[in-house]
């Protein structure tokens, strides 16, 4: 299994561990995972107005890119994922940015969305599978209790991004049970960690990662894992103190293969 | 040669405001065979009717083409005019001016253009229709209900007092339906068995019905006045005629665990089971899922205490074929499944409940003695919030939601909110509701009692995240009139789930080719002047499978659909249609194609011999129509390959005629 | 107040149609920034739909809302807030100087372990 790979800027920086981990367990599930040559940023957050056209370039010449390569495009990041995922669909439904974006980037073939964009933990799920991947399990993480921390990037909006239930969405628990832990449920799990706004105003990250922490630690979670350096670094923060540790799920994967 | 007088009506401003109406007439009265052309302002009244009997009169009319209305409103009108001075009615062909022109066209020039291009078909038409005589079938004086609800019971009971039999199939073990789990009813605050339970007696009691519990409906042949119907009687492993319903069965069976469906999973009840006290038919059912006699062959405790040797384990499924003059589709609703609105927790907490679920916690007969307590811990909520519209008025488009409002969720959410008070009044209740719709008599005033009386807490806004925490749910919530998010500490959140048609009506609609809409309800035959009859003859809508309704609504619609049925009933015999399929025999070559796709199993095969042109006989398989069943619905003239099935009054060269004035 | 080029432009950059909401309040009672907000996401799709932008263009809330698409998903009607507020946002950060986020004032905002993350969206949120 090949794919082509989309590690984005803080994959090569702060969240060095989350692309470490996810090249190496890959490998060692028979991944390999080609890093696209000359990647650009996608910018972080999806530009959303219509004629917001200039940043959605940089994503569009990434899966360009994949499709002329002719392979399947994978990421990581949550927000990558989001970012390239969104601007895909846009490409294959919306003729006023399809034609805008052609012009400007004048490929030779015009571009109309046909990249598959995947999330590493799509590969697992689905071409890797779960059961596989409880079979090479070699240190399972068996007693932890660990509360899946999907925020708003890999759920929303899910008629866009269709990688699960938007309000109860499974495939990270499922993760954590081949795994061998035992993950812990969540009301918070799929609401924002304050995001952006950390910038500018701390008092709202506070709040929404603290509620997101409270409530998982009601609910019996002990760690947390997820899959955004931003969730990351929000979470983190408001859990400094509290006892629960916030990982990415790379390192989960890495730990219970023992490769870590 | 036809002589052929023309009729264009205005039907007022309807038809002339956008259609030249006399330009149609001078026009068409030059097309051949057209000895007479005209205009009139209402076509269909007395006078204009008298217009076209004096025409065919005077200038010994041989056929005749009314531009106007859709043949749907008026065509039996003029039919029965030509009839009335001694033309052929099936003589008579109408050309949709209005639908098909005025009312979708703007422009005057084109819309009298196409007035004219369909009058000239219907004129071609007529040069090649013949007169054709309708044939009489008799009735059969027996009705089915399908579906035991109360719209189901209310019917059947109509029926069978007017004199007529009357079989209720329902597929689960009682009749009774979703009434009998509600625990009070709107606007009154009576016990909703209290009122239904006669009911369900008295339809066992009349003579003139007859209950299939634990039935299905298999197969539907046949057509209005003559249906031949198969009923699936389900497998009870009980025998209904020797059980007595003494429930002592039920007391024993050591199977205790099986999720008891009437408390909708909220408690258990044995693997054999009487649904609820008041049954009807009170009969026990084994639930072969769960039956470790059924499903090890180790067990047979219920067959050891039953003092009527009603236990058969080897029972199995029996087919009855019956025969009815009409059919009544009762199969009611579900609430949809809360699942995709996961925001509200429901999956995530016991204490999230939908509604109905909250009727079984207040009922008496329910799974906490009427004690309303919360099912996680068994204690007194003192805080409930009601979400409305969960799933109601959603967008077309909407994967999780239904498009339509469930019209009877501000209503029972107002009555379980001021119930809850009267019991409990240390209890805070919370609605939040998008618009409260009370249209109803002495609706709106039970409402305001709720507020008013009661002290319920309605906020004009929506729930956006419950998050249950450390025993509480935490409802986080809009109030638009105040312009804050509310965040309240909930013990219960109840769902008002939308509702949606019983999934088995589907099926059944296939089986009955009766329409539906979008949202699998039932259409009706018009939806304002023939509101419980299906555009299928003889098929008859009753309740909320044609839409959402209340209990007084639907008893009204129920009775009113026994009156249609009882119209039907009383007659001895139907006037047939004539417009039905024949084969030519000649042209036959037997492939069986015709029918295959015959819906109402009109056609069969009979081998016949055939002088051939050397004078020797063959046998050959061909295609017969029998014209008391088919319904002239034309599939086998379009399916036939090889142009041997045609249809009287539609026939292939008619067709063609009106395709060919259309293109010339 | 009508303010109708604006709100045209509004609405084609939103993409959305604010016709099709019902008022249920959803958005808001699902905003998860809801009371840092003055404005709060109803409101957007309300105001915008009514001509009347500019205390929209004066307030604060067009840098509070997350984005976190909580308000596009729970809709009933799909009608789609944050299209509105994101689009009203545009509005303003597209005016000459009214750049929310200048380069300089990030070697005082970053710690040791911001991700790049978080400085590139906040540019695309706060600066144009």
């Amino acid at each position: 299994m090949e794919f082509l790979y989309y590690p984005g800027c803080t994959l090569k920086n702060k969240a060095k561990d989350l692309d470490l981990y996810a090249r190496r367990t890959a490998e060692a599930l028979g991944v390999t995972l080609t890093e696209l040559p000359e990647w650009q940023c996608c910018g972080g957050v999806y530009p959303l107005g219509r004629d917001e056209i200039a940043t959605k370039l940089s994503s569009v010449r990434n899966l360009i890119a994949a499709r002329d390569a002719g392979r399947d495009l994978v990421t990581v990041c949550a927000a990558c994922h989001n970012v390239v995922k969104q601007v895909n669909h846009d490409m294959a439904t919306d003729d006023y940015i399809r034609t805008r974006v052609n012009n400007y980037l004048q490929p030779e073939t015009p571009y109309e969305g046909e990249t598959q964009v995947l999330h590493l933990l799509e590969v697992l799920r689905d071409k890797v599978g779960f059961d596989a991947i409880r079979e090479k399990v070699v240190k399972p993480l068996t007693g932890r209790k660990i509360g899946a921390y999907y925020g708003c990037l890999l759920l929303r909006p899910s008629k866009v991004l269709a990688f699960d239930d938007p309000e109860n969405p499974t495939i990270i628990e499922d993760f954590l049970r081949a795994l061998g832990a035992e993950p812990v449920i969540y009301a918070q799990r799929n609401e924002c960690c304050g995001a952006y706004a950390a910038i500018e105003n701390e008092n709202v990250p506070k709040k929404r990662a603290g509620a997101v922490l409270s409530n998982a630690k009601a609910n019996g979670a002990e760690e947390l894992v997820t899959a955004c350096p931003l969730c990351m670094y929000n979470l983190k923060k408001q859990a400094d103190g509290t006892g629960v540790k916030v990982t990415y799920f790379t390192e989960l994967l890495a730990e219970a293969l023992d490769i870590r | 040669m036809q002589r052929i007088g023309v009729f264009v009506c205005w039907c007022g401003s309807n038809i002339a405001g956008t259609v030249d109406v006399k330009k149609v007439a001078e026009t068409l009265g030059h097309e051949p065979g057209v000895v007479f052309s005209t205009d009139y302002q209402y076509m269909c009244s007395q006078s204009g009717q008298d217009l076209v009997k004096d025409s065919i009169r005077t200038y010994n009319l041989t056929g005749v083409v009314i531009c106007s209305c859709s043949p749907r409103m008026h065509e039996n009108t003029f039919r029965k005019a030509a009839a009335s001075v001694g033309l052929n009615p099936y003589m008579v062909e109408i050309a949709n001016i209005r639908e098909q022109v005025s009312w979708i066209h703007k422009d005057m020039e084109t819309a009298t253009e196409k007035a004219i291009i369909l009058g000239r078909a219907a004129i071609a038409k007529v040069h090649l229709n013949a007169p054709l005589i309708a044939g009489e079938t008799p009735v059969t004086k027996r009705a089915l209900v399908i579906g035991g609800g109360i719209a189901g019971i209310q019917t059947a009971l109509d029926i069978a007092e007017a004199g007529f039999e009357v079989d209720i199939v329902e597929k689960s073990p009682t009749i009774g339906g979703k009434m009998a789990q509600i625990d009070k009813t709107f606007p009154t605050l009576d016990c909703a068995a209290c009122i239904l339970t006669p009911k369900m007696v008295e339809a066992s009691q009349q003579e003139n019905i007859n209950i299939y519990a634990f039935s299905e409906v298999d197969e539907v042949k046949g057509f209005v006045g003559n249906f031949t119907v198969k009923i699936r009687r389900k497998a009870r492993y009980v025998k209904e005629e020797l059980c007595t319903g003494c429930g002592l069965c039920t007391e024993k069976c050591p199977q205790k665990k099986v999720p008891d469906e009437f408390n909708l999973g909220l408690s258990n009840r044995r693997a054999i089971y009487i649904p609820f006290a008041q049954a009807v038919p009170k009969v026990a059912t084994i639930d072969p899922n769960y039956c470790t006699m059924l499903k090890t062959g180790k067990c047979g405790v219920c067959s050891k205490v039953c003092g009527v040797k009603a236990i058969d384990y080897t029972q199995k499924d029996e087919i009855v074929e019956r025969k009815y003059g009409a059919i009544v589709v009762a199969t009611g609703f579900e609430p949809i499944k809360v699942d995709k609105f996961e925001e509200f927790a429901y999956a995530q907490s016991p204490d999230v409940v939908t509604s109905l679920e909250y009727e079984r916690l207040m009922n008496a007969a329910g799974p906490t003695g009427g004690t309303l307590l919360r099912p996680s811990d068994k204690t007194h909520p003192h805080t409930i919030v009601f979400v409305q519209c969960v799933g109601s008025r959603c967008d077309e488009k909407s994967e999780k939601g239904k498009p339509y409002c469930s019209k009877v969720c501000c209503m029972y959410t107002a009555k379980h909110a001021m119930l809850t008070r009267e019991k409990y009044p240390d209890t805070e209740v919370y609605v939040f509701y998008i618009d409260v719709r009370t249209p109803g008599k002495n609706f709106d005033e039970f409402y305001r009692r709720a507020v008013e009386h009661y002290g319920v807490h309605y906020v004009k806004g929506m729930v956006g995240k419950v998050t249950p925490e450390n025993g509480k749910l935490k409802v986080q919530a809009s109030d638009l009139l105040d312009n804050r998010q509310l965040h309240i500490d909930a013990d219960m959140v109840v769902l008002a789930a939308a509702i949606e048609p019983d999934k088995s009506a589907r099926p059944l609609a296939t089986m009955l080719t009766a329409s539906m809409d979008t949202n699998d309800f039932f259409t009706e035959a018009h939806p304002k002047l023939r509101p419980v009859e299906s555009p299928t003859a003889g098929v008859f809508l009753s309740g909320m499978c044609q839409g959402p309704k209340d209990i007084p609504e639907t008893v009204s619609q129920a009775s009113a659909c026994a009156a249609k049925v009882i119209g039907l009933l009383v007659k001895d015999k139907l006037v047939g249609n004539p417009c039905v399929a024949h084969s030519d025999e000649m042209m036959c070559n037997g492939c069986s194609q015709c029918q295959n796709v015959c819906p109402y199993g009109a056609i069969t095969y009979t081998e016949k011999e055939f002088r051939m042109p050397d004078r020797t006989t063959a046998v050959r398989r061909v295609a017969q129509v029998n014209p008391a069943v088919c319904q002239g619905c034309g599939a086998c003239t379009v399916t036939c390959p090889s142009g041997a099935m045609d249809l009287f009054g539609f026939s292939n060269n008619q067709i063609m005629a009106e395709v060919d004035a259309i293109c010339k | 107040m009508e303010n109708n080029n604006l709100r045209e432009q509004i609405l084609f950059t939103a993409n959305a149609d604010p016709k099709k909401c019902m008022k249920c309040g959803k958005c808001s009672g699902a905003c998860p920034n809801y009371d840092e907000m003055e404005y709060h996401p109803h409101q957007f799709v309300s105001m915008v739909q009514n001509g009347d932008i500019e205390p929209l263009l004066k307030s604060e809330s067009l840098y509070l809302c997350l984005t976190c698409m909580v308000c596009v998903e729970r809709c009933p009607r799909n009608v789609q807030p944050a299209r509105f507020i994101e689009a009203v946002r545009l509005a303003k950060i597209r005016q000459q100087g009214e750049n929310r986020l200048t380069p300089q004032q990030i070697p005082a905002k970053i710690e040791e372990d911001t991700p790049q993350q978080l400085l590139v969206s906040a540019f695309r949120k706060y600066t144009k």
